[in-house]
């Protein structure tokens, strides 16, 4: 018989809990600047904790901390597992860990000082992105030294796209990062005016398309089929699926600045391979629900798999709308809106969250000798009341997105705008506060988690022998 | 851009395209005795499998479609590099066509409302409406939706005015914009002076300061302040410096912040809108900020010398 390896697991059970930290953590920033957002003297007058220093921190904390630690945790568990090997060196993913926890505490620490390079998404300054760029290259080390010392044939689809994130992400940190430094605490972007916005709308969509969809492909790749207990449905569809995701989302990045300074045939482009994206979104949407195909009556019994099958259905949803958006004549109208974020927090609470949520359910008791979660049925309610938080959010900035739209372009007969900007925003008041219940929401959800994984891995109960590295004999 | 640029755009995103209609064609057609729910035959990680099933038909055509629309917008819009596109569509021509409409639409509406003098304007309830939404959109963001203004941005309702508040003068204001400048004289007096200025400064509409700095304080000011703001403190609206006798205070009247104006100084900017809503619009504003305070009947223009 086969003999498994031990597994490097530390590295896994260390970015796996500072997920569910970093998460609660992040998401509760989110709901404390959309309580601003209603009464904006939450505030009280203290420049760190103004909206516009707080966003960037809930921004990062979720994207980057958050969704940052749960491909980090699973991509080190599926390599070694599909890999049929332990890490390739294991103290340069120890450093991977530390390192990664330091550039996020640096980022906590100086976005509220009001520390910023101005660039959405890449906020941090320099030392802290020279830090971020080292950790990021020995990470790459690590997953694809051990791609490459797996002693299966093939590599498996997760790690494709794991792989492509990875390279991707150092490749857009480091160009859009590139920047003239003053002072320890100040620099310059080494681009100027629509080159910049460029660069840094290039780097900003394919944050979206690398980070925060690659990755969690991959991770989708892994924790569907294990959980359904099913094949991916199409090895072909996967092929097509992520060599034209990979090459389409590089040319997604102009459809933030439609009608700007940015050359016309640019936004043309921009908006066109947008568009395009719609199929290879979905042919990964596809694979990823018809692999449940055969499987549905577990969802009746089995939470995790909710969660897995609702953040594919949302992914569906938010790469449908996105390409929408993406068109000239729809963007006149959904721009610089409450839209767009909706838009994103379909993609980053109901995807992005929903499957890492799942992935994390799933292979907590795994990575701690547990038979299951403490409690199915904390799962169970989590996933009701995530759910219900995500639709509140993303229906009350669908409205309030259109209506401002609608509000700031309607003409009177006699050629003056019928409202002023301030009316729209009295307008998008009661739509501030559904916001903020699904946000505070879905953070409840969060804090259910937590709870229960602290409740797991603290509890005696084992699992039965057969289970993970038990099989080595 | 240089015929080389756009040829090199051209050739990558033709590239492009035609890799996605190969990848496409060369994965949609199953090998030979391949079969529909039959496995690839790799394992991983002891039971992870993969079928090797079709590509959904829908879903095929769909990928085919956008890349038809992308040929057809290509050849329709400008996007391949220096090619304008069959259509000759561009954003610019498209927006100075909107805009010359709308002025076709709207321009004779606001050509008869500016041929009317602005106090007769000001009585018309129509125009007004037009007048109160161009504020709302133009003005409000600095004077405040009721026109009551802000710290240092001017109410315009109380019938107290810096740079004048006849018609034409308001008028002129809006169109060509105003720079109110306060120098700092902090360097030049010394704190000690600044203390003594402020405190006369603070006393000339009737407050009670100090009354051992009054005197020292009183001849700074005729020395150093009453060239803009007169022997009086009455201001002089030329120049747009404030009458400091009343209780109208564009920066705060409290000593504290007096003290600060002097020693720092301070500079206000009313931006000009000529351009950016043309003369028969401005017209039409400055008739709404003269209806604000007109039949508040006092002071307007009446306090300079």
């Amino acid at each position: 018989m086969e003999l498994t390896p031990v597994y490097n697991d530390k590295v896994v059970r260390q970015f796996a809990i500072m997920t569910v930290v970093w998460g609660v953590v992040g998401m509760a920033v989110g709901v404390y600047i959309a309580a601003q957002l209603y009464w904006p003297a939450l505030n009280f007058d203290l420049p760190w904790l103004t909206f516009s220093r707080l966003r960037p921190l809930h921004t990062n904390a979720v994207i980057f901390a958050f969704g940052g630690c749960g491909l980090l945790a699973t991509s080190y568990y599926v390599v070694q597992r599909t890999s049929k090997t332990t890490l390739f060196a294991p103290r340069l993913a120890s450093f991977t860990f530390w390192g990664y926890q330091a550039v996020i505490v640096l980022a906590a620490i100086t976005l509220p000082l009001g520390i910023t390079q101005g660039k959405e998404y890449a906020e941090l300054e320099w030392p802290i992105d020279i830090l971020l760029a080292v950790v990021w290259v020995a990470y790459a080390i690590v997953f694809f030294g051990t791609v490459a010392k797996r002693t299966v044939k093939h590599i498996y689809v997760a790690n494709w796209f794991y792989g492509a994130f990875i390279i991707a992400v150092a490749l857009l940190h480091i160009v859009n990062s590139m920047a003239i430094p003053v002072s320890l605490t100040k620099s310059y972007s080494m681009y100027a005016g629509a080159i910049d916005a460029m660069a840094q709308w290039w780097y900003g969509h394919n944050a979206v398309g690398f980070f925060l969809t690659a990755g969690f492909l991959g991770m989708m790749y892994y924790f569907v089929p294990k959980q359904a207990g099913r094949p991916v449905y199409s090895y072909r569809l996967s092929i097509v699926h992520f060599w034209a995701l990979i090459s389409v989302y590089m040319w997604a990045g102009p459809h933030h600045l439609h009608y700007t300074a940015l050359p016309e045939w640019t936004q043309s482009l921009g908006m066109v391979f947008s568009l395009i994206l719609l199929a290879p979104s979905w042919g990964g949407m596809i694979n990823g629900i018809m692999t449940l195909s055969g499987a549905w009556h577990k969802l009746r019994t089995d939470p995790i798999l909710k969660f897995l099958i609702v953040s594919l259905s949302f992914y569906g949803m938010s790469t449908f709308e996105g390409p929408m958006m993406s068109i000239k004549t729809v963007n006149a109208l959904s721009h610089y809106t409450d839209w767009t974020i909706g838009h994103v927090h379909a993609g980053a609470l109901g995807w992005v969250g929903f499957i890492t949520i799942g992935a994390m359910y799933a292979f907590i008791p795994r990575l701690w000798g547990k038979q299951a979660m403490y409690s199915i049925k904390a799962i169970e309610v989590h996933f009701w009341i995530a759910t219900i938080g995500v639709v509140l959010y993303i229906a009350s900035m669908w409205i309030a997105g259109v209506m401002q739209g609608l509000m700031w372009r309607a003409v009177n007969e006699d050629g003056t705008l019928t409202y002023t900007f301030v009316e729209a925003l009295k307008a998008t008041y009661p739509y501030y506060a559904v916001r903020l219940l699904g946000g505070a929401m879905y953070l409840t959800g969060m804090l259910i988690m937590a709870w229960n994984v602290w409740k797991t891995i603290t509890s005696d109960e084992k699992a039965p022998a057969t289970s993970t590295a038990a099989q080595a004999a | 851009m240089t015929t080389f640029w756009s040829a090199f755009i051209i050739v990558i995103v033709v590239v492009h395209l035609i890799g996605y209609v190969w990848l496409l064609r060369s994965t949609a057609k199953m090998p030979e005795g391949a079969k529909v729910g039959e496995t690839t035959g790799h394992v991983y990680d002891d039971d992870l499998e993969e079928y090797n099933n079709p590509l959904p038909r829908w879903w095929l055509y769909l990928f085919y479609i956008t890349i038809a629309f992308a040929v057809a917008y290509f050849a329709l819009y400008p996007a391949l590099g220096n090619f304008k596109g069959l259509l000759g569509w561009s954003q610019y021509k498209a927006h100075a066509e909107e805009v010359a409409e709308a002025e076709a639409k709207y321009a004779p509406l606001y050509k008869k409302m500016a041929a009317t003098p602005i106090p007769e304007l000001a009585k018309d309830p129509q125009a007004m409406q037009t007048g109160q939404r161009l504020f709302g959109n133009n003005c409000a963001v600095c004077h405040g939706a009721d026109a009551r203004g802000a710290i240092g941005f001017p109410n315009l309702t109380d019938g107290d005015w810096l740079w004048g508040g006849d018609p034409e003068t308001i008028k002129e204001t809006i169109m060509n914009g105003r720079q109110g400048v306060m120098p700092a004289w902090g360097q030049v007096l010394g704190e000690q002076g600044v203390e003594e200025v402020a405190a006369y400064v603070y006393s000339l509409n009737g407050r009670q300061a100090p009354a051992h700095l009054l005197e020292a304080g009183k001849a700074k000011f005729e020395a150093t302040c009453a060239a803009c703001h007169g022997i009086d403190g009455k201001g002089m609206q030329a120049v747009g410096a404030p009458n400091l006798t009343d209780n109208v205070w564009l920066y705060g009247g409290s000593l504290t912040s007096i003290k600060e104006t002097i020693r720092n100084g301070r500079t206000g900017t009313m931006p000009a809108h000529k351009d950016l809503l043309g003369e028969d619009r401005v017209h039409i504003v400055a008739a709404y900020v003269y209806s604000l305070s007109a039949n508040k009947g006092h002071g307007r223009g009446e306090q300079s010398r």
